[in-house]
């Protein structure tokens, strides 16, 4: 009777829900859990995208981290401007030809002399005077160790003594910095200022954020 | 019953671990034994329709709310001057923002959807009865939340809608007699709705209410398991069980059935909320109200102030009933508070249904004529009241002067307020007088 | 079919009934034509960009845009850059508007409102009539007025800012039917191009990521409909020892 008929469902429904009695339907059930569940984790992880994605930098953000042009004709030699990118102050110092000459003169002093921080600065300025024109430095005036803003000490000699050939000098903890941003050996600061990436629109127009484009 | 020696030589290292692992939570923490009263090992009737998909949809478009909601509180500004400007910027700036916005958006209207119809299979199979009453309780609490909880996050864009549908809504307050004014003033945290009240909005329907809501939700569905699910037939499960293994006869194990069957439901939902999403999101201007692409403007009140459509209902019922006109002799001035308590009853009279049903049976299947007349002509009343509620009163002009030039659609309004609470308040009446059908032993499907 | 769902269904026919006679008149106040909005056709969009830019920004802003978004309606940044930017420096820079709001209001009586969402708030079709509905009015401050923007008076704040391409209108006050009394450097059908490019650019700006949108969703769809298929017959391998 129907009671019977119940009981007996029950029954088979119970024995599924152990072990491989009856395999036709349990082939089946298996077939689409693995379908159904390889198609839904898909979805799952399709639907995640957006979410993540949403958190990364908004137009907004980008908008304000944005390349910025400068003008570098004003820029008397042996002076420096400063500029800000992505909140960040950017140094941009005009070096004259002695001061270029002494950037090859005190490796021996440098933590870092070569540049092998690879890190700290692009490709194309991978070199003694870490620049693309040799008088013009770019770089980001932020200590690299604690995260102050170093002091310009731009002159050779001065309050920085005798054997001080130009570069900057951070208050807080005493780290010395060349005038290619190369950290001397002694300081605090473990690696070379950062170079950020930059190329030069012409002759008279730096943009920073920007990478100079590699000669083939 | 079930052949469950386990075949231990054909065990990996992989489950051997897994066993150990699921034991050594064991010991700790209820972990499967909670599995096995609630999903495995939990019996439900076995003849779940249609109208069964909507409890676990309500859930699902409860966690879509709050994961939304998570993300766009990870850029909307809670300031006067920037909510507006935060919103658009969430759907032009933000990666993908637009996507999350409609998502929240859609989820608000279709939680509404999914939750009435919900309640309404409640009422056609008597879900509310002995001993489901705490059920239906904490469920009256969940939908009380839901549009405390929609009507905060309502005022968050800061469009003309939202603060003046805020304006209207608080200023309801007013009209209780002697704090109302007062009570107004505390929840704005201002003479008029502006920063303050935004800000405060925005606590309670980020934190607040969300958890509130899980409590009540957790409750409902713990009270729910505590005596066992009802179904179309209205026929108690429980009372005819195995007698070995003391398994309802008409009952299956929640897991495997009806999650997967949930599952199916829950793809067919997503199909709907999809289509809505990518396709028509302002719905014709019921999801997303064009006048709230207008920033909110505290000295321009827009011509026709309308509640969202899942509001209407109740706000029809506060314009259909008319002032008191106030007793000039004994000084007790003309007050609107007759229509605040109309619309507070309205929603807070589904918390009676458990003992204003006085019906032998549970299900409509097996009730008689009379509960189905006055049913229906509930339906029609929520229907057309909420369709009322979209409109200015005049959208159906006026009667002729026998009738007083009266709104044709306030008249309506009227006719169907009264349906709509003798629905309740008649209750005990018609169903203890309506001829029902005898109840079967077991369920029919 | 399940009995309750056809009751239900039949309950909610009759209450549809009750309001759809009010449905058909949906359409409240002045008439409005058709907007002819399409988010693919570029070339209109960028005429309608520049018609914006020269006409509408100096008063009416548009702070949500930015101008680089212009780079997905076929414009290079070059091309922004040369001729839609010019009081901005920044690719990335909002629409905004050099006027101010203050001296604005006083001006007009009221501060032309940011247009970034206009379509979204009186949509295209609204739009598209009311940049075609002003008509000279001798008796208004600006001498214009414009029964789209304001079907009992009439009255509007704003100038007919494209006056000197559309020509004048005049109107007649009992059918509010306007002809063209003095012709512009624009015939009536240029014109009514020249609005219907910068209605679809209103239309785009409102909504940018509308295409993309509406692209998405097919695919959306068509995954659904796939799982729904596998989980369907995932429910129906189960179900099978039940009854």
């Amino acid at each position: 009777m129907a009671e019977n008929r119940n009981d007996k469902n029950q029954k088979s429904a119970h024995k599924n829900l152990g072990n491989n009695q009856n395999s036709g339907v349990n082939l089946e059930k298996r077939k689409f859990l693995i379908a159904s569940s390889a198609v839904g984790t898909l979805g799952c992880v399709a639907v995640a995208v957006p979410f993540v994605k949403s958190m990364t930098p908004s137009e907004r953000a980008k908008a304000a981290g944005a390349p910025v042009e400068v003008d570098i004709s004003k820029i008397a030699p042996g002076t420096m401007m400063t500029v800000e990118w992505r909140g960040k102050p950017v140094w941009i110092i005009n070096r004259t030809s002695e001061m270029i000459a002494e950037l090859a003169k005190h490796d021996d002093q440098l933590t870092d002399p070569k540049c092998d921080v690879t890190s700290q600065q692009p490709s194309y300025c991978k070199n003694t005077d870490r620049s693309i024109k040799p008088n013009l430095a770019v770089v980001v005036g932020i200590c690299t160790h604690l995260g102050c803003s170093p002091t310009a000490k731009l002159q050779a000699k001065g309050d920085m003594g005798d054997t001080w050939s130009g570069g900057f000098f951070c208050p807080c903890h005493g780290s010395k910095f060349d005038l290619a941003g190369r950290v001397f050996k002694g300081s605090p600061a473990p690696i070379n200022l950062v170079v950020p990436p930059h190329k030069y629109l012409t002759e008279n127009t730096l943009l920073i954020g920007v990478d100079t484009e590699e000669k083939a | 019953m079930t052949n469950q020696t386990e075949v231990k030589q054909n065990k990996s290292v992989v489950a051997n671990a897994f066993n150990n692992g699921l034991n050594w939570v064991d010991e700790r923490f209820p972990l499967t034994s909670n599995i096995k009263a609630h999903l495995t090992e939990y019996y439900a009737p076995k003849n779940f329709n249609f109208w069964y998909y909507f409890g676990s949809l309500s859930l699902l478009v409860l966690v879509l709310q709050i994961l939304t909601g998570i993300f766009l509180t990870m850029h909307y500004k809670p300031d006067a001057e920037l909510a507006f400007g935060s919103v658009e910027y969430i759907m032009r700036d933000v990666p993908w923002g637009w996507l999350i916005r409609y998502m929240h958006s859609t989820g608000a209207s279709m939680f509404f959807v999914v939750v009435y119809l919900h309640m309404f299979r409640g009422i056609i199979y008597g879900s509310y009865r002995n001993p489901r009453e705490l059920i239906w309780l904490f469920g009256v609490g969940i939908f009380l939340c839901l549009m405390g909880e929609a009507f905060f996050g309502y005022l968050l864009p800061w469009g003309q809608m939202s603060y003046w549908g805020a304006q209207v809504i608080v200023n309801l307050f007013s009209a209780i007699p002697f704090v109302g004014p007062d009570v107004s003033e505390w929840l704005r945290g201002d003479y008029l709705v502006s920063d303050a009240t935004l800000n405060r909005f925005f606590a309670f329907h980020v934190i607040a209410l969300p958890f509130v809501l899980v409590g009540l939700v957790a409750a409902h569905i713990i009270a729910l398991h505590e005596v066992g699910s009802n179904n179309p037939d209205g026929v108690e499960i429980k009372k005819l069980k195995d007698k070995v293994t003391g398994i309802p006869l008409d009952g299956i194990p929640f897991h495997p059935y009806y999650t997967v069957k949930d599952i199916v439901g829950t793809v067919v939902f997503l199909i709907v909320f999809s289509t809505i999403i990518f396709f028509a999101p302002e719905m014709g201007g019921y999801f997303l109200e064009a006048n709230n692409f207008v920033p909110a403007n505290p000295l321009v009140t827009p011509a026709h102030i309308a509640p969202v459509w899942y509001f209407t209902p109740y706000y029809s019922i506060l314009r259909a009933v008319p002032p008191f006109p106030g007793v000039s002799l004994l000084s007790i001035p003309p007050s609107l508070f007759p229509g605040v308590a109309a619309m507070g009853l309205s929603v807070m009279v589904f918390a009676l249904l458990p003992w204003l049903d006085k019906s032998p049976v549970k299900s409509i299947r097996y009730r008689g004529t009379l509960y189905k007349k006055w049913l229906a002509a509930f339906v029609v009343s929520f229907i057309v009241l909420g369709y009322l509620g979209t409109e200015p009163a005049n959208v159906w002009g006026q009667f002729g002067a026998w009738l007083g030039n009266a709104d044709r659609a306030t008249v309506v309004a009227r006719a169907f307020t009264i349906i709509y609470f003798a629905f309740f308040i008649l209750m005990p009446w018609y169903t203890k007088k309506d001829k029902t059908l005898p109840v079967p032993e077991r369920v029919t499907g | 079919m399940n009995n309750i769902i056809k009751k239900t269904l039949l309950v909610l026919a009759f209450s549809a009934s009750a309001i759809l006679p009010q449905w058909a008149n949906a359409n409240e106040g002045a008439h409005l034509d058709k907007a002819p909005v399409d988010a693919s056709n570029h070339e209109s969009l960028q005429r309608g960009a520049r018609t914006f830019v020269n006409n509408c920004l100096n008063c009416h802003s548009a702070n949500y845009m930015r101008y680089n978004r212009l780079l997905y309606i076929g414009l290079t940044e070059k091309q922004i850059k040369d001729n839609l930017m010019f009081a901005s420096e920044k690719i990335g820079d909002p629409m905004k508007v050099a006027i101010n709001k203050a001296d604005a209001k006083k001006w007009f009586g009221v501060a032309p409102p940011d247009l970034s969402v206009e379509v979204r708030a009186r949509g295209a079709n609204w739009v598209y009539s009311y940049m075609r509905g002003f008509y000279r009015d001798e008796t208004s401050a600006t001498g214009w007025g414009n029964c789209v923007f304001d079907p009992v008076s009439c009255k509007v704040s704003m100038p007919h800012v494209l006056y000197e391409l559309q020509g004048e209108q005049a109107i007649n006050h009992e059918t509010h039917e306007l002809t063209l009394a003095k012709p512009g450097k624009l015939s009536a059908a240029e014109y009514d191009t020249l609005v219907g490019d910068l209605t679809n650019f209103l239309a785009y700006m409102a909504e940018p990521a509308k295409q993309q949108r509406n692209h998405m969703g097919w695919f959306v769809l068509l995954f659904l409909g796939v799982l729904l298929v596998l989980t369907y017959k995932l429910k129906k391998a189960y179900w099978k020892d039940i009854h």
